[in-house]
């Protein structure tokens, strides 16, 4: 039951730091596109500014709850995809400290060269987190004690000597740039005004498109890779449910979009990324870090999981902290409601 | 010790001393910022106000370059660390989720509002943003040095099945003696770096007869909060953690001092250099007896030396982890010394007349860097030859599928990222510390002026 349940709670928090921290890398993707005066950068910045920080909390803090439900699970699988990982990691430092440097110069080189470097590292972010999503569908090439190492790649095909890289896993990285830039272009819709909000409609506009398009195309794509997944599809109403919640997201986007209203359009691609990925942890379920060497040396959350007597105390203060920390962010968000318009930041983006 | 091993360790070593240069600022200064901020509202005087939001800046700057930097660390637990992580998830995971959950959600929610809602909050809200503030870094180090007491020092785990350790005892865990002794003492240290930080902008303003309002009361505040804070550096909380290390660690005590023989009324040593091929301290100089009252309470105290341990629990760098642990308590007296000195000046009006003082006032602040970073190089070093003190090797924890020469590879990249980043940073502060504390240009939600410019 304990292991169940911190599947539950680790997929839960990698969807909300997917969410919260997939605005502000598509919002960095669209940057140089959607803001193209200086003053037009500081608006966007400005908009991602009070949140970007605390989003990526999210990414430490299922970190930590990965660590402390399924230490072997981190351990196999941050190892295995070691470079990948700090190249992951050189992304996100050089990313923030572009946003959080930007504005303390007024050069206009300086601003130039820290933007191009935002906007950089937010287009490969995605790419990275949508590969790595990929090769976790796909499977890894686990040995019978747990542990695997990959390379960057082969022959580009899933089966056979896997790698990093290869068709399916590098369609799932575009794929996940396409729907977290078309997320941040939504964001920027509801939260900014003036030339910038149409720009960023537009985009959103042609970015679900590719996104509506491409997401069947991806999903046959995985059952081919995964077929298991199909049938666990069928037999689970969660996963059905949470594909029901993407596509109803996708409505409300198109709908919020059309007739101007923007907050409903945002909250229509938040469920579309909620339903999606809700829908691939249910599907997956139980299973962690899949074997492709043989199914059953995968990790799962059975036999990956930290003894009971380590899910039994831990649930007991995330059942208090997690509430806390949303708290925190209904705080934020309230406080930071409304558009930001050009000049209306206080200077410091 | 394989090549791999080293690797894994100095990429460690070295994201994470780097790492903690910039949060042993923040913790120090959000206690500062809170106290000026107090000061404000209080007496109503905005200069307080001013220098406030100066050093926001500068804690901004200086949190951003500790978050990136701090992103590798949790991280590098998996990628370099993966036996150690598969062995210990079930009990640090929980400090370090804690972090994450309890800790740096509350630390990234309200910078966001300090820095940011000065003019959305009244005077008392952005106080409490400032406390918030202060709450959450605090915290955050809490659960850090918990995770590092419960390596030194394991408490409330027990093997489960498949021999990795579980939880038995949460609260054993999370108040474990050895955590609160070390975190007293490392916050009173961050304490100091933010004293020292915060003189030293004073006595440079001071030199140069700028800002002559402020730097009065940078000075003042540091003088006092960085005298406070290194006797408490000192005692009691360096005192309970040498007596902790005796009890717990004797063998990395008798490291730590080069006290290779065994016997009563053992000296502490001032200067000297050990020899471990020749198990001997060369040119020592001794105060006797003090050793003993240090570890035990009395001149006379028997304290083991390496000769009582088997050299295979020996720390495996005795000569570094002495000298690391010298240039600590070492620097730790100056600044004692130092403080004081200033605010005997101070008490006798003359502080800011005394020009060589200041000088010294302004170029002291590396000390404390300096010393913090010899006092956690003393107490990593003092660990090994264990990743979990008794428990389990360091040899026995890095992670078999990565490759020697890939570790070197990113450690590489990591002093070459650092080198960059360490640069900018201190390109900005430099900017923010010529162009110094500006006079109140920003109001608070609701009093008139920002009504009026609201309306206007």
């Amino acid at each position: 039951m304990m292991a169940e349940l911190w599947f539950a709670i680790a997929s839960l928090m990698l969807v909300a730091y997917v969410v919260l921290d997939g605005f502000d890398f598509g919002a960095g993707a669209l940057h140089l596109v959607v803001a193209r005066t200086d003053a037009e950068r500081r608006q966007l910045l400005s908009a991602i500014g009070p949140f970007w920080d605390g989003n990526e909390v999210w990414l430490l803090a299922t970190g930590g709850v990965l660590f402390l439900a399924f230490p072997r699970v981190l351990a196999s699988g941050l190892s295995g995809f070691y470079l990948a990982i700090f190249l992951v990691l050189w992304a996100l430092i050089l990313r923030g400290i572009a946003i959080e440097f930007r504005s303390h110069v007024e050069n206009p080189l300086w601003r130039a060269a820290w933007d191009a470097v935002f906007s950089v590292a937010s287009t490969i972010l995605p790419i990275l987190f949508g590969t790595a999503l990929g090769n976790l569908v796909r499977g890894l090439p686990i040995t019978e004690d747990g542990w695997f190492s990959l390379t960057l790649f082969t022959n580009f095909s899933p089966w056979g000597p896997v790698a990093i890289l290869d068709w399916y896993t590098v369609s799932a990285g575009l794929f996940a740039l396409l729907a977290l830039t078309g997320h941040g272009a939504a964001f920027l819709v509801w939260k900014t005004d003036g030339p910038m909000r149409e720009r960023s409609r537009t985009a959103a506009m042609r970015l679900y498109m590719l996104v509506a398009t491409a997401w069947p195309l991806l999903t046959a794509a995985t059952w081919w890779v995964n077929p298991r997944l199909f049938a666990a599809f069928q037999q689970r109403p969660l996963a059905m449910m949470s594909a029901l919640v993407a596509l109803a997201g996708l409505a409300a986007l198109a709908a919020g979009l059309r007739r101007q209203r923007d907050g409903l359009a945002f909250l229509g691609s938040c469920a579309f990324l909620i339903g999606m990925l809700a829908a691939t942890a249910a599907c997956v379920f139980p299973t962690m870090l899949r074997s492709v060497v043989n199914e059953g040396w995968s990790l799962t959350a059975y036999n990956a999981s930290a003894p009971a007597a380590s899910l039994d105390r831990g649930i007991r203060w995330w059942a208090i902290g997690l509430p806390l920390a949303v708290i925190y962010f209904v705080i934020v968000f309230r406080l930071h409601r409304g558009r930001t318009s050009i000049g209306s930041g206080d200077g410091t983006y | 010790m394989s090549d791999s091993l080293l690797w894994h360790r100095l990429q460690f070593a070295f994201t994470i001393v780097y790492h903690y240069l910039f949060p042993q600022l923040t913790m120090g200064l959000a206690l500062l910022i809170v106290i000026m901020k107090a000061i404000a509202l209080r007496t109503g005087d905005l200069i307080w106000n001013d220098a406030a939001r100066f050093w926001i800046r500068i804690f901004g700057i200086t949190f951003a370059v500790g978050v990136v930097t701090g992103l590798p660390m949790e991280f590098q637990f998996g990628t370099n660390w993966a036996r150690f992580s598969s062995f210990t998830g079930g009990v640090i995971g929980q400090t370090l989720a804690m972090e994450g959950v309890f800790a740096f959600f509350l630390e990234s929610s309200f910078l966001g509002v300090l820095v940011f809602g000065e003019r959305r909050l009244s005077a008392r809200g952005h106080f409490l943003a400032a406390v918030a503030l202060f709450i959450g870094s605090w915290l955050s180090g809490y659960f850090i040095i918990c995770t590092n007491a419960f390596m030194q020092h394991p408490v409330g785990h027990d093997t489960g099945p498949g021999g990795v350790l579980q939880l038995i005892d949460f609260w054993a865990l999370v108040l474990n003696p050895w955590a609160l002794a070390q975190y007293a003492h490392n916050m009173a240290a961050s304490v100091v770096t933010a004293s020292f930080v915060t003189m030293s902008a004073g006595a440079y303003y001071a030199l140069q007869r700028l800002h002559v309002d402020t730097a009065p009361r940078f000075l003042r505040l540091g003088v006092i909060a960085g005298f406070v804070a290194s006797v408490l550096v000192a005692f009691p909380t360096g005192d309970t953690q040498a007596k902790l290390v005796a009890r717990h660690q004797p063998v990395s005590l008798a490291a730590m001092e080069g006290h290779f023989e065994s016997g009563p009324a053992a000296g502490i040593v001032l200067i000297g250099q050990p020899n471990v091929r020749e198990r001997r301290l060369d040119n020592p100089l001794v105060v006797p007896g003090f050793l003993s009252l240090l570890a035990y309470g009395t001149f006379h105290s028997d304290v083991a030396g390496l000769d009582q341990f088997p050299e295979d629990v020996w720390p495996d760098n005795i000569e570094l982890l002495y000298y690391a642990f010298h240039v600590m308590a070492g620097l730790g007296t100056m600044m004692i010394a130092l403080t004081l000195l200033a605010g005997a000046a101070e008490l006798r009006g003359g502080l800011m007349r005394r020009r060589w003082l200041l000088w010294m006032l302004m170029l002291a602040f590396p000390f404390p860097y300096i010393a913090t970073t010899a006092g956690w190089i003393t107490a990593e070093l003092g660990r090994q030859p264990w990743l979990v003190y008794g428990l389990f090797r360091t040899a026995q924890g890095a992670s078999q599928t990565v490759h020697s020469g890939t570790v070197l590879f990113t450690l590489i990249g990591f002093a070459g990222l650092y080198l960059v980043l360490g640069l900018l940073y201190l390109y900005l502060v430099g900017r923010e510390l010529v162009h110094g504390p500006s006079a109140t240009s920003q109001t608070h939600a609701g009093s008139p002026a920002a009504v009026a410019a609201h309306d206007g």
